[in-house]
């Protein structure tokens, strides 16, 4: 059955001219995927149009193809009302598009004004002579009209991530945008911060510039967009009137794909003792910031509680911060009430926590090594595997042959490098190596990710014999569907914090939605 | 038509093998260019060289004399790049070692030969550890460049040498012999630690039996023990390594010490072997940069301890056919040019090793960008 939303037509642009960008049925394939699925869109002069989807939805293959970076392998494209076909990010500059992207292009050593200059193709920027003065200054005349005032001459290693954020912006106003594209603008902003940024956001619409702002933070798009075009599995699925929808609307055409498909756990899993306790853990983030904030958990012996949220929003800082990889800067976790020691790798496999890492290739393995070293990453210092100081290579071979049998990984053999297995084959591999230790806590960070139909279900098969044999399992995933097929509750992470908690059981799916997009109620 | 460039997923045995081996062949046919451009002629300019390095009378000897030193420094940079912990201290490391072993054959005035050997192995390693260790600190605890630090230690630990001998008063310095009074030279260590030599035809010198020795026990190290192991994943990934709950700051420690120690075996080598004093003249152990050169053999020899050795008296040998051919029509430059075309074909041939590079017909669409990360 097609959502509601699905019929809902275009609402109009406010203002009656041409849009200031159109495109009509634009497709981009990659190897294997299709990111954008004839997508249309159009935005106005003069407004701040949303673009809100989920993480893959397309949004920002979009944008690329809006400002050059990529070329559509179908569709159309008209700035101003004119068709333009852009083979480089120039064309898209000239057309007077400007992108702001998630991570800054920013030369650190260099002042803001340098950094504004670069690349400047202006009759200012190509001549010989350099005029930093007249650049200084009508930066600094940017910034005051927009209200985002940095010091011209300050150099980008002393300014804030936000005043770093303005100088982007600046960027892409000297070069005469009109229509400038920000991409997860909020993503490294404080709540202060982003306020800031929406009112120059307003200022410049008002100026009739077009905004086009990708998010996936709903109460964000409702503050400051005019109107939103939602994208969805790479397809455009409404454009609306901000003003006319609401949260759980909007939270629906984003999430709201066949709802009534999922195919929900029959009956209730026994559960045992309380395995895995973790008590209002704070973490910081890589940029300093806390990432986890004050996050408590409880999972019981065979049961699966799954972690839900948008990507970004702290759950590779918490799997990392329980399994000892991240140090904690405040709380406790425990295995079966025995406190584990916090940032301690080595002392989190001895507590029995296992870890299923979301990057496999990287950190679950080390890609260039042979299987046979890989399934005793953990292990290689046990008797098994050792006898004084040397390796007992035949013995670990023989475990390796074992276990690629029993997972039936794909592969041409035990010294074949884990680089050149399958991801399906690769996680097989993590799997069994981490499920040969004996787990009492399994933390699996994004299982399916990348992985086809058959080794999906292969994972879910691994992950619900480990639950029955009594393993106390964190899943955390971005997929809505895999977290309601496995979990018996899910907890609901935004922007570090659990923001609630479902029985996985009779939970509706548009509600976690709500609270994934940082609209919950409680 | 284009070229491209792919990584290999896998890497063929016989490839680590034949690629060197042809680096070596295109090496010698570039020189033999540049030799016919100074007007040389390559097959006599080749035959000579190799007369001169290896079979002309006591040639093979200066031979293994030049590639003692060069196996130290060689196994010392190998040990540290295997793990990606670029080590280029080696230089510094051997004065240590010198620094240390001398003290030892001073203090230990009286003693045996063996006595005097063991405590000059164990100083001189003791000493070539303890100042690498610094650069492996800095590294660990404040991730330091260790490419920057352990180079400008060179420097220091060059300054340090010269002011043992000729700014102070030190333990090391002579001031009773005559000689001493005109120039400022360092004090000779008893006969009994003059390591021994072996063979009467071709002369061995102790320093060199310990080299491959040590060779024989770094390859055991890295292939076939935890360490190797943790080593190996540390250098393939270190987020892996750290996930896998191995001490990555104990294991950096450790391979510094190692490599530290090898080097510094080199410093004890040059002392006990040839200079039987703490030489700080800067025509003397300072003036052949044999920690710079360590790090080409090692290069060469692909971290493989064994090749090392070998690579080490190829190196040693060129050095002294260069030394022996030196005269007015054939500069010292020359010699130069010859290590640095072999390095040079040697670094390009590991491309193949790790890539595999494919002519092709350009595709008509445009190549989709490079970074497909921000779907």
């Amino acid at each position: 059955m097609e959502p509601t939303a699905e019929s809902q037509a275009v609402a109009p642009a406010r203002t009656g001219a041409s849009p200031a960008i159109a495109c009509r049925g634009i497709t981009k394939r990659f190897p294997g995927v299709v990111a954008n699925d004839a997508v249309d869109f159009e935005a106005a002069e003069g407004e701040v149009h949303a673009l809100l989807g989920e993480n893959g939805a397309g949004k920002s293959t979009l944008s690329n193809i809006f400002t050059g970076l990529y070329r559509a392998d179908e569709g159309e494209l008209e700035v101003h009302g004119r068709p333009v076909s852009f083979v480089s990010p120039r064309d898209g500059i000239a057309a007077g598009i400007g992108m702001v992207h998630q991570h800054f292009r920013l030369v650190e050593p260099f002042t803001v004004a340098e950094n504004v200059m670069l690349g400047d193709q202006s009759d200012v920027g190509r001549s010989f002579r350099l005029h930093p003065r007249a650049i200084e200054d009508r930066v600094a005349e940017l910034g005051e009209r927009y209200g985002m005032a940095v010091d011209p001459r300050a150099r980008i290693w002393q300014l804030s991530v936000g005043e770093q954020q303005r100088v982007e912006i600046l960027k892409a106003l000297y070069r005469e945008a009109r229509i400038l594209i920000l991409d997860e603008p909020t993503a490294v902003l404080t709540p202060q911060e982003a306020a800031a940024l929406f009112q120059t956001l307003r200022a410049m619409a008002a100026d009739g510039r077009t905004v086009i702002f990708i998010s996936h933070k709903l109460h964000e798009v409702k503050a400051v967009s005019d109107r939103v075009t939602v994208l969805r599995d790479g397809r455009s699925v409404a454009t609306v009137d901000t003003a006319a929808s609401t949260l759980r609307s909007l939270a629906e055409l984003m999430v709201g794909r066949e709802l009534q498909t999922y195919n929900r756990r029959e009956g209730r899993r026994e559960v045992g003792e309380l395995r895995f306790e973790v008590d209002g853990i704070t973490a910081a983030g890589d940029r300093g910031v806390s990432a986890v904030h004050d996050v408590s958990l409880r999972v019981h012996a065979g049961e699966i509680l799954g972690i839900a949220g948008v990507a970004g929003n702290g759950q590779r800082e918490l799997a990392e911060a329980v399994t000892g990889l991240r140090p904690l800067q405040f709380g406790a976790i425990r295995v079966g009430g025995v406190t584990v020691h916090p940032g301690d790798p080595r002392s989190a496999i001895q507590a029995g926590i296992a870890h299923v890492p979301e990057d496999r290739l990287h950190t679950g393995v080390a890609p260039s090594l042979s299987i046979s070293s890989n399934v005793v990453l953990k292990s290689y210092r046990s008797d098994e595997n050792s006898a004084g100081p040397f390796l007992r290579f035949h013995r670990i071979r023989d475990w390796a042959v074992e276990l690629i049998r029993r997972y039936d990984v794909k592969a041409p053999g035990p010294g074949a490098s884990a680089r050149q297995l399958s991801g399906g084959n690769l996680q097989k591999v993590v799997l069994a190596r981490e499920f040969s230790g004996t787990p009492k806590v399994l933390v699996i960070a994004a299982p399916t990710r990348g992985l086809d139909v058959g080794a999906i279900e292969t994972v879910h098969e691994h992950l619900r014999d480990a639950a029955a044999s009594g393993v106390a399992i964190l899943l955390i995933s971005e997929d809505l569907d895999e977290l309601m097929t496995l979990s018996d509750r899910i907890a609901v992470m935004y922007e570090g914090r659990i923001v609630g908690e479902v029985d996985a059981a009779t939970a509706a799916v548009a509600e976690i939605g709500l609270m994934m997009a940082g609209g919950g109620g409680s | 038509m284009s070229l491209r460039i792919e990584r290999r997923l896998t890497q063929p045995r016989w490839l680590s093998v034949a690629v060197p081996l042809g680096s070596l062949v295109v090496a010698f046919v570039l020189i033999a260019v540049v030799l016919l451009a100074t007007g040389h002629n390559p097959v006599t300019t080749y035959r000579d060289m190799f007369e001169a390095a290896f079979t002309a009378p006591g040639a093979l000897t200066q031979t293994l004399i030049g590639a003692t030193p060069l196996l130290f420094t060689g196994l010392a940079a190998a040990a540290a790049f295997r793990m990606n912990l670029f080590n280029i201290g080696g230089e510094g490391q051997l004065y240590f070692g010198a620094i240390g072993s001398s003290a030892a054959g001073l203090l230990l005035v009286g003693q045996s030969t063996t006595v005097l050997i063991a405590a000059m192995i164990a100083a001189g390693m003791a000493a070539g550890a303890a100042w690498a260790l610094i650069p492996g600190f800095l590294r660990a605890y404040l991730s330091t460049n260790e490419i920057i630090t352990s180079l400008m230690l060179n420097y220091v630990a060059g300054l340090i040498l010269t002011y043992l001998i000729f700014d102070s008063h030190s333990y090391w310095r002579d001031t009773t012999s005559a000689s001493a009074a005109v120039f400022p030279v360092g004090k000779a260590l008893p006969d009994a630690a003059n390591w021994p030599t072996l063979g009467s035809g071709v002369v061995v010198p102790f320093g060199l039996i310990v080299g491959v020795a040590a060779a024989a026990l770094l390859w055991v190290l890295y292939s076939r023990t935890r360490f190797g192991f943790e080593v190996q994943v540390m250098s393939d990934s270190p987020r892996a390594a750290r996930y896998s709950g191995m001490r990555t700051r104990r294991k950096i420690l450790a391979v510094m010490a190692l490599s530290g120690a090898l080097a510094g075996l080199g410093g004890a080598s040059q002392v006990g072997d040839f200079l039987h004093t703490l030489d700080a003249d800067p025509k003397g152990l300072r003036a052949y940069g044999y920690g710079y050169t360590g790090i080409v053999v090692a290069a060469l020899a692909r971290y493989n301890p064994f090749a090392v050795v070998l690579v080490a008296v190829l190196l040693g040998g060129l050095q002294n056919a260069g030394s022996a051919l030196q005269g007015p029509d054939f500069p010292s430059g020359l010699v130069g040019v010859m290590s640095g075309m072999i390095l040079f074909t040697t670094l390009g041939g590991e491309l193949l090793i790790r890539y595999r590079v494919r002519l092709q017909r350009r595709q008509r669409e445009a190549v989709a960008p490079a970074s497909e990360g921000g779907r």
